[in-house]
C-alpha cells in the first residue's frame, strides 16, 4: 500500500474527480458521435444520402 | 498531355482544410492515438506513485495532486490557444474546419479549466488553509472558466453556425486576452499561488524524478485532448452533414 500522508483525502480526491469528470467527457463525446452517426444511418436508410455518397454508407 | 496530369493536386493545408478530406486521413490515427494515451497515463501514474517522491519541503505530502493539477491548468490555458488559432482561422483565412475546430473544443477546455480549478482547491486546502482566495491566478482562471462557458452557450443560441462561428471567433479572440492574464498573473500581483517552477530562467526548479513523472502526465493529458478534439471535430462535421441533409429532405418533401 502507498504511504499517502495525512493528506491522502485531498490526494484521492483530486485523483479520483479527475478519473470521473474524464470518464464522463470521454463517455460524452462518445456517445455524441455514436447518436450523430445513427442519424447519419437514419437518413440514409430513408434514401436521403449525398450525391457523392452514391450507393455508400452515410458515415 | 491529359487534363489530369495537369491538374494541380492540393497541398496539405487544402486538405486537411476539406472536411471530407479530414474525415478520411483523421480516421485511423483514432485508434492508435488513444492506445498511445492510455500507455501514457499508465506510465506517468506509475511514476507518480512509485518513482516519484511522495513529498517535498514546500508543499509537503500533498505532492502527488501535481500531477493532476498541472496538466489541467496547462490544457485550460493550451486549449484556448487552439481555440484562438481557430478563430483567427475563421475570420482571416476563412478556413472551413476552423469554426468546427472552435466549436468541438470549447467544452473540453471548459472541463479541463474546471478540473485545474477543482484539483488546485482541493490541494490549496491542506497547503494554504483555504479551498479558494479571491487572488489572480484563480480568479483569472475561474474567468477563463466562464468564458469557455459563455462561448459554449454562444454557439448553442444559433441554429445559423455560420454566423455562430463568426461571432464565437470574436468572442474568443477578445477573451484571449485573459490568458496573458492567467499566466502572468503570479508575476505580475502578490498571489498565493506560487510562481512558475518549470519554466523559469536557469532551469526547472523541481527534482528530475518529479519533473519527468509530470511531463509524461502532460503528455498523456495534451494526447487525450487531441483524440478528444478529432473525435469532436469528426462528430461536428457529419452532425452538419446530418442537418444538411435532413433540411433537404424537408424541402423536397414541402415542394
Amino acid at each position: 500500500m502507498i504511504e499517502l500522508g495525512p493528506h491522502a483525502a485531498y490526494i484521492v480526491g483530486a485523483y479520483a474527480g479527475v478519473a470521473a469528470l474524464l470518464a464522463a467527457l470521454i463517455g460524452w463525446v462518445a456517445w455524441d458521435a455514436h447518436r450523430v452517426r445513427q442519424q447519419l444511418r437514419a437518413l440514409d436508410a430513408r434514401g436521403i444520402r449525398r450525391r457523392s455518397d452514391s450507393g455508400g454508407t452515410a458515415a | 498531355m491529359s487534363l489530369d496530369s495537369t491538374a494541380k493536386k492540393p497541398n496539405w493545408f487544402s486538405r486537411l482544410a476539406h472536411p471530407g478530406e479530414f474525415l478520411r486521413w483523421s480516421g485511423p490515427w483514432i485508434l492508435p492515438l488513444s492506445l498511445l494515451t492510455a500507455l501514457l497515463f499508465a506510465i506517468g501514474l506509475w511514476l507518480a506513485f512509485f518513482v516519484s517522491p511522495g513529498e517535498t519541503e514546500n508543499v509537503g505530502t500533498t505532492l502527488r495532486i501535481i500531477y493532476m493539477h498541472v496538466p489541467n491548468a496547462w490544457l485550460s490555458q493550451f486549449v484556448y490557444g487552439v481555440m484562438a488559432v481557430a478563430a483567427l482561422g475563421t475570420l482571416v483565412w476563412r478556413h472551413p474546419l476552423a469554426d468546427v475546430a472552435n466549436k468541438a473544443a470549447a467544452p473540453l477546455g471548459a472541463a479541463f479549466t474546471a478540473l485545474a480549478l477543482f484539483t488546485g482547491a482541493l490541494w490549496g486546502r491542506p497547503t494554504w488553509g483555504t479551498f479558494w482566495e479571491w487572488d489572480g491566478r484563480m480568479t483569472s482562471t475561474l474567468v477563463l472558466l466562464l468564458i469557455y462557458l459563455g462561448i459554449i452557450a454562444l454557439w448553442r443560441a444559433f441554429d445559423d453556425q455560420l454566423r455562430a462561428g463568426r461571432i464565437a471567433a470574436i468572442v474568443t479572440l477578445v477573451g484571449a486576452v485573459n490568458i496573458p492574464i492567467v499566466k502572468f498573473s503570479v508575476d505580475w500581483w502578490q498571489t498565493l499561488h506560487q510562481g512558475s517552477s518549470v519554466l523559469v530562467t536557469g532551469g526547472p526548479r523541481m527534482a528530475p524524478t518529479i519533473l519527468w513523472s509530470l511531463a509524461v502526465m502532460m503528455l498523456a493529458f495534451t494526447l487525450l485532448f487531441l483524440v478528444l478534439h478529432i473525435v469532436s471535430i469528426r462528430t461536428e462535421i457529419l452532425r452538419r452533414r446530418a442537418t444538411s441533409l435532413a433540411r433537404q429532405a424537408a424541402m423536397g418533401a414541402d415542394a
